[in-house]
């Protein structure tokens, strides 16, 4: 597997399984992800592309092998000391609460560390969310309930964010725009591990691919090779 | 014109009052209940022994140390909630994954436990806690004790307190986000398995609160808890499960449904509450502030 990774990653994940209850979901996954870079895990359905988000976060049921945030080991740790060391994670189901207002709903994450954009920030990138910040938070439509996933863990100052199909049953127009705004989120140097089902709309985005199949992360493709690798990508997500 | 339908108003405003007053017991205590149900997804069945705890230990305090009711009334609270921390890291964690049934099973066999080396120690008859507020005011149609009418107040605002803190703050928020989908908050690096062990000690503390707040009217005994702790479970189960304002409304309410109904038909005095949830349970399932889940 070619690897054009920088010497220091962010975050290196070796060996990685994971279980839920009996059955056996990840079988070994290994990768990397530089400071600053905006990479994707492609794969069709049921491969282990968010039970990898999880596992990173430390929310699954078991896991073992190793996964190494700025150096230091992650696995064994609960995902409360995880989301402290600046790992934010956005869930595929989005987990707004209904609860909660808008407002709580964004400031709910504590901050984790220095550095983070400020509320004010967040409001400018997403004006929808300033208007209906007193609204009950599951009364915002499918793309402001995503834009509130996105926006309340850009406060905290994490530098990794994990964002889990963001653009999953979203008008094209709403797409287009989260994927200005990740565009935007990787100029202000947040590293981003994207899982994608939409190809195109990852090609757009990302530095590099890793493509995960039965488990495992099977190859890997920069973002200058897309075109060359059109067919055998097309033969990896069966499309 | 003094009586409508031949029920004198003086008897009317009287039970009234105090069926406000049992409200006051009600409603703190089934507050902690729909709380530490919320977060826990535990039924307290040690709730009604936690609360006799409260007395005694207002009254082993006043007794034994000689501090006063005023002191007591927030170091009681403070050391069965701390009583209660410790129940909840040594023995209710340990069951969260299992059925509903083993919360039971735990928190009720714990309540006999506490209750029956109380009795043993102190037996059953009940020792009396004197009044800290002496006096009371002539309301026309019935003399209220000063003490009564503190007892009210203060509950109100200890209700009003914790609502205020779980709806409109951010450790709130932290809460109620919790009570929803832990496993993403915990994901956003809060510490909930420290938050549950926090809100289980703040329930106790509450159900400890509203004993000592008991002691100068009840006699303190073993069993105080046993028969009040029967309605809580119905108030909560009327005002539904986990609802903060449901129970504090409900809690009022009841106790004014009852002080009624021992004016117009004292028999049933005692059964109407368990009447009122028959019919809730019938129309609305979740009770009255409840959402289905």
């Amino acid at each position: 597997m070619a690897d054009a990774t920088t010497k220091d990653p962010l975050l290196k994940v070796e060996e990685l399984q994971a279980w839920y209850g009996e059955s056996h979901i990840l079988h070994g996954v290994g990768f990397e992800i530089g400071r600053g870079e905006l990479v994707t895990l492609l794969g069709r359905n049921g491969v282990g592309k968010t039970t990898t988000l999880r596992s990173i976060m430390g929310i699954v049921g078991k896991r073992s092998g190793s996964v190494r945030f700025e150096g230091q080991e992650t696995v064994g740790r609960p995902s409360n000391i995880i989301a402290r060391l600046g790992i934010a994670y956005c869930p595929e189901e989005r987990g707004i609460f209904s609860s909660l207002n808008v407002e709580e709903n964004l400031m709910l994450p504590p901050a984790v560390k220095p550095g983070g954009m400020s509320v004010e920030e967040i409001y400018t990138l997403f004006p929808n969310l300033k208007e209906r910040r007193r609204s009950q938070g599951t009364k915002l439509s499918g793309g402001e309930q995503q834009m509130l996933a996105i926006g309340r863990i850009l406060r905290t100052g994490a530098n990794l964010l994990m964002l889990d199909e963001p653009t999953e049953g979203l008008a094209p127009v709403i797409v287009q725009r989260i994927g200005e705004i990740i565009r935007q989120l990787k100029q202000r140097g947040f590293t981003i591990l994207l899982v994608e089902q939409n190809f195109h709309f990852a090609a757009t985005v990302a530095d590099r691919h890793y493509v995960m199949e039965d488990g495992r992360v099977v190859d890997m493709i920069v973002a200058a090779d897309v075109e060359k690798n059109v067919g055998k990508l097309q033969a990896y997500l069966g499309v | 014109m003094l009586d409508i339908f031949s029920i004198p108003l003086p008897a009317l405003f009287g039970q009234l009052l105090l069926g406000l007053i049992n409200g006051a017991f009600y409603a703190m205590l089934s507050l902690g209940l729909a709380v530490i149900f919320g977060m826990l997804n535990v039924i307290n069945f040690t709730h009604g022994a936690q609360y006799m705890l409260g007395a005694f230990a207002a009254w082993l305090l006043l007794t034994n140390l000689s501090i006063p009711f005023w002191a007591s009334l927030v170091l009681a609270p403070l050391i069965v909630g701390l009583f209660g921390v410790l129940i909840e890291r040594l023995l209710l964690k340990r069951i969260y994954h299992l059925d509903h049934l083993y919360g039971f099973l735990l928190t009720f066999g714990l309540s006999l436990v506490i209750e029956g080396l109380f009795q043993w120690k102190w037996g059953s008859s009940g020792a009396p806690y004197p009044s800290p507020i002496a006096g009371g005011y002539n309301l026309g149609f019935m003399f209220l004790p000063a003490y009564r009418g503190f007892v009210v107040l203060a509950a109100l605002v200890v209700c009003l307190a914790t609502w205020y803190g779980i709806e409109r703050t951010r450790l709130g928020a932290y809460l109620r986000a919790a009570t929803e989908n832990p496993t993403l908050v915990q994901a956003f690096g809060i510490n909930v398995p420290r938050l549950i062990t926090l809100t289980y000690g703040l329930g106790v503390g509450l159900a400890a609160l509203a004993g000592v707040l008991a002691a100068p009217i009840q006699q303190v005994s073993a069993l105080m808890g046993t028969n009040l702790v029967l309605v809580v479970f119905a108030v909560v189960v009327i005002g539904g499960m986990g609802s903060i304002m449901g129970s504090i409304v409900t809690g009022f309410g009841l106790g004014l449904i009852e002080g009624f109904t021992k004016v117009v038909y004292p028999p049933a005095s005692n059964t109407v509450i368990f009447v009122v949830m028959a019919i809730v349970l019938l129309v609305k399932p979740a009770g009255l502030f409840g959402q289905t889940k």
